[in-house]
C-alpha cells in the first residue's frame, strides 16, 4: 500500500488513478498513522512551497514522513512535492523544507517563457530502479517555475534541458523526486509510477 | 529541449461530442468524449481541450462526470473550457480532475477571476482564451466575447499583456477571421502576442493542412497549436503532422 499524502491543496485524483491503472493499491490520506504504516509514501504537490510546509506541519505529518524515510521506506515527491524534499526554497521569501536532500529551490531566471509548460526530453544519466524500462528518448510533461539545485549534483539521475539543466529525477538513498508530472506523461510516466509501486512492494532498502 | 505541442479540441454538449467525428464510427463510439480522449492520447496528442457548450444545469453535471471519467483513463493533460464564470466553476472542474480551465468572456467581464484563480489554484491551471478579429480601420486586432458575437473595443495585444500580468498561465489565442477557413493560422497575430508576453501561447483557428502547423510554430512563434476538424475528419492525423514537423526540424515529442 502506497500512501498519497493529502495536505489540503490540489487535486490528487490524477495520481491516484495513475497508480490504479498500473495495478498498485493506494490510499489518499492526511493521517500521520496511515502515512507511517504504508509501504511507501507519495508526496504530491500543487500550490506554494510555504503553504505546503505549513499544512504538513499543521497536520502533524513532518515526523511521520521522516520516520518512514528512516525506516528505509521509499518516499517519492512529485513537482512541488520534490521541491519540498530539499533544504530551502526562495519561493515568496525563504522557506525551510524537509531537508531530506541537501540543496535549494530557485526560480527560473532569464528572458524565456516561465513557467516551463509542455513536453521535454528526459535524458537518463544513471541507471536506477525508478527509471527501469525507459528508452533513450523519453518525453515527459513539465509545468513549473522553480527548479531544484542539489548541493551534490550526482543525485540527479535524469534531466532535461530548458535554458540550462533542469533536474528531472533525483534520488538520494530511499528518497526520490520527480519534477515533471508522471501522472500526465502518458506511458513513460505510468512506467515510472509502476516502478515506484514495485519498489514499495519489494521494500527496496538502500 | 521543450517541444511544441499539438492539441486536439472537441466540443461537448450534454455529454456527447457535437461535431461529427467521422473516422471513429465503426470501431468506437465517436460521440463519447472519453473514448475520443483516449483515442487521441494513443494517437500522440500532447494535450486535449474539451469545450463544454452545454447550456443546462443537467448538462453541466454530465460534463463533470465526463471530466472524472477522462481523468480515470487519460494520462495526458487536459483543459476544460466553456461557461466558466466564477471561482466555484473553476474549483468544481479542477476537483473533477481537469488540469486546467480555460476562461474567455468571464475574464473580460471580471479580470479578478484570473488573479484570484491563479492565486488560489496556481498560475499553471488558468488558461485565458482570447478571440481576436482584425479591424482594418485600426490596423489592429479587437477582442471579441460571447463566442465572437460581441466586440469589446480592446486590443488583443494589450489584453494579452494584461492577462499575463494578472497571473494567467497560458493564452489560448483564436483568430476569428481564420477559424473554420482552413487556410492557416493567423501567423502575424500569433507572433505579436507571443512576443508581447512571457507565458506560452496556444494558436487556434485555421488549421487546414500540416504545413500550417509549421508556419505557426516557426514564423508565428506559437508554443502549441490547437485544431479540431482537421483531426476529427481525418484530413490528417496527429502522427502525420508530428512526423512532418520532425522532418522539418521542429522540436516535437
Amino acid at each position: 500500500m502506497i500512501a498519497i499524502v493529502d495536505y489540503g491543496v490540489g487535486n490528487l485524483r490524477s495520481v491516484q488513478k495513475a497508480f490504479e491503472k498500473v495495478g498498485h493499491e493506494v490510499i489518499v490520506t492526511s493521517s500521520p498513522q496511515e502515512v507511517a504504516a504504508a509501504d511507501g509514501v507519495l508526496l504530491p504537490g500543487v500550490g506554494a512551497f510555504g503553504d505546503a510546509m505549513f499544512h504538513l506541519k499543521q497536520l502533524g505529518l513532518l515526523d511521520s514522513l521522516k520516520q518512514s524515510v528512516k525506516q528505509g521506506k521509499p518516499l517519492l515527491g512529485i513537482c512541488l512535492g520534490m521541491q519540498l524534499l530539499f533544504s530551502a526554497s526562495e519561493e515568496h521569501g525563504h522557506h525551510i523544507g524537509l531537508n531530506l536532500i541537501a540543496g535549494n529551490v530557485k526560480r527560473f531566471k532569464g528572458k524565456f517563457k516561465i513557467p516551463q509548460v509542455g513536453w521535454n526530453e528526459l535524458v537518463v544519466k544513471q541507471p536506477h530502479p525508478l527509471l527501469e524500462g525507459l528508452n533513450k528518448n523519453n518525453y515527459v510533461y513539465y509545468v513549473h517555475s522553480y527548479v531544484v539545485d542539489p548541493a551534490d549534483r550526482s543525485v540527479i539521475i535524469a534531466s532535461s534541458d530548458y535554458y540550462g539543466e533542469v533536474p528531472g529525477v533525483v534520488a538520494f538513498k530511499n528518497v526520490y523526486g520527480i519534477q515533471f508530472h508522471p501522472e500526465k506523461s502518458s506511458s513513460v510516466g505510468l512506467r515510472m509510477l509502476d516502478n515506484f509501486g514495485r519498489m514499495c512492494k519489494e521494500g527496496v532498502r538502500s | 529541449m521543450l517541444t511544441k505541442r499539438i492539441i486536439p479540441c472537441f466540443d461537448v454538449k450534454n455529454g456527447r461530442v457535437v461535431k461529427n467525428v467521422s473516422f471513429l464510427t465503426n470501431e468506437r463510439d465517436a460521440g463519447d468524449p472519453v473514448e475520443l480522449a483516449a483515442y487521441y492520447e494513443e494517437a500522440g496528442a500532447d494535450e486535449l481541450v474539451l469545450l463544454d457548450i452545454t447550456a443546462s444545469v443537467e448538462g453541466r453535471s454530465t460534463m463533470m462526470d465526463i471530466v472524472r471519467r477522462t481523468t480515470d483513463q487519460v494520462f495526458i493533460p487536459f483543459t476544460v473550457g466553456g461557461g466558466i464564470s466564477a471561482m466555484e466553476d473553476i474549483r468544481e472542474i479542477l476537483k473533477a480532475g481537469a488540469d486546467k480551465v480555460s476562461i474567455n468572456t468571464a475574464a473580460v467581464k471580471n479580470p479578478k477571476l484570473i488573479s484570484e484563480g491563479a492565486k488560489r489554484f496556481g498560475q499553471q491551471c488558468i488558461v485565458v482564451a482570447i478571440d481576436g478579429r482584425y479591424d482594418r480601420s485600426k490596423g489592429d486586432w479587437e477582442v471579441l466575447i460571447n463566442g465572437g458575437r460581441t466586440g469589446t473595443g480592446m486590443s488583443v495585444i494589450e489584453w494579452a499583456k494584461k492577462v499575463a500580468s494578472l497571473g494567467a498561465g497560458e493564452i489560448l489565442l483564436t483568430s476569428f477571421d481564420q477559424d473554420g477557413q482552413k487556410d492557416g493560422y493567423d501567423v502575424t497575430l500569433t507572433r505579436l502576442v507571443s512576443e508581447a508576453v512571457s507565458i506560452p501561447v496556444i494558436a487556434s483557428g485555421g488549421a487546414g493542412k500540416k504545413e500550417h502547423f509549421y508556419e505557426v510554430f516557426t514564423e508565428g512563434k506559437a508554443d502549441a497549436a490547437l485544431a479540431a476538424s482537421i483531426f476529427h475528419f481525418k484530413e490528417t492525423s496527429v502522427g502525420e503532422v508530428k512526423s512532418y514537423l520532425k522532418k522539418k526540424g521542429v522540436a516535437i515529442r
